[in-house]
């Protein structure tokens, strides 16, 4: 009986199991599980990437689709890189993108710093703090106009009492000055949180054995502050700004909500300004060119960050 | 510097991987700066030549 069932048992580890359940190799059944991904990857991804890329060639516009498409070559992108409406719109991304990056890794470090403290009441401010992310762009769009009321809004009443100004004396949306700091203050408040979130999970995952050891060896706060928990934080605050920064580069509902891309166009971000040329004043092919020019710059950007963020792990 | 030469004619990944950096940084800066329009002109051209240049030099040898 053990001899029959010994046999069994070995004559069955022999067999290859995919091949002896529906005569397909190992490698066949993991092209199976393997190719919906593949398909749905090219289906959404590389065929649209590959037919934009088609289009930025041509003068195609969505809207004429009977008209007769012809073969322009590079002049959508010869005409993109030298409007200088276009080149305002990427300096009011980049003063967009940098300084909503240096607020929120510094607000959302010294938060999870201090979250990460152990104290009395933790978690109930953990959750309130996190609430603002939690809000659709829209909606927080949509309630930031009302605080940024010149006559009405809260903002400009504590700015007011804060500086002795007049409230109803500046109009944070309606400034050419002040709307681009307007925006920053507003994507601030609600993704300073996220980067909170994962700043906390990097100083959560620092061992005690560390400071402890540190401590034996009389480091100061201060050092082990540079010297222990920067470097092991390290990781997760590039991942955030990593995140973030993409993110921000291709912002729309939120501004859109909040100032339309005005006054003027000082808060014309690239993506406003690329929907505004693809579904305004439909010309696909000039905003397929643009499109393509952002997802360059993007992409490249997101190449060297994450050359940069496996160095860092690997230390 | 004769060790980045040296490595950069031997097609090494670290120099080259540097210098493709570089340019795609290069690019960007110009892309974004707010002071020659001419500097906003080149810059898809740099960026794309060192994203290019980035994604074929990452198959070099260490």
């Amino acid at each position: 009986m053990t001899d029959e069932t010994t046999a069994r048992t070995s004559a069955a580890s022999r067999r290859p199991p995919a091949r002896a359940i529906k005569g397909l190799s190992d490698r066949a059944v993991g092209w199976i599980f393997v190719a919906p991904t593949i398909f749905l990857l090219l289906a959404i991804n590389i065929f649209p990437l590959i037919w934009t890329i088609r289009l930025s060639l041509t003068n195609y516009r969505a809207n004429r689709t009977t008209a007769e498409v012809s073969w322009v070559g590079l002049r959508n992108y010869e005409r993109i890189l030298t409007d200088p409406d276009i080149w305002n719109a990427m300096q009011a991304t980049a003063h967009f993108v940098i300084w909503t990056l240096v607020l929120q890794v510094l607000i959302g470090f010294t938060l999870a710093y201090l979250i990460n403290k152990k104290f009395k009441g933790n978690d109930l401010w953990t959750t309130i703090i996190v609430l603002p992310m939690m809000l659709s762009p829209a909606v927080v769009g949509n309630f930031w106009t009302f605080l940024y009321q010149p006559q009405i809004g809260l903002f400009n009443y504590f700015v007011g009492f804060l500086t002795g100004a007049d409230p109803s004396s500046f109009s944070m949306i309606g400034d050419v000055a002040l709307a681009p700091w307007a925006i920053v203050i507003v994507d601030t408040w609600m993704w300073t949180p996220f980067v909170m979130l994962i700043c906390l999970a990097g100083l959560r995952s620092i061992p005690d054995s560390i400071y402890e050891a540190a401590e034996c060896d009389r480091a100061s706060k201060w050092r082990q502050f540079w010297t222990i928990t920067i470097p092991m934080a390290l990781p997760f605050l590039m991942l955030a700004v990593l995140f973030r920064g993409i993110e921000n580069f291709k912002m729309f509902d939120l501004v859109v909500q909040l100032t339309g891309g005005g006054p003027g166009s000082v808060t014309e971000l690239t993506s406003i300004n690329l929907k505004r040329e693809a579904f305004e004043k439909w010309r696909t092919g000039y905003a397929s060119a643009y499109a393509v020019i952002l997802f360059v710059t993007v992409f490249g950007l997101a190449s060297i960050y994450v050359k940069a963020l496996n160095k860092v792990k690997e230390r | 510097m004769k060790t980045i030469l040296h490595d950069l004619t031997r097609l090494r990944r670290g120099p080259w991987e540097m210098v493709a950096t570089l340019l795609i940084a290069l690019g960007v800066f110009m892309l974004m700066q707010p002071f020659a329009l001419w500097l906003y002109s080149y810059s898809f051209l740099v960026t794309l030549v060192g994203t290019v240049m980035f994604i074929v030099v990452s198959h070099f040898p260490e």
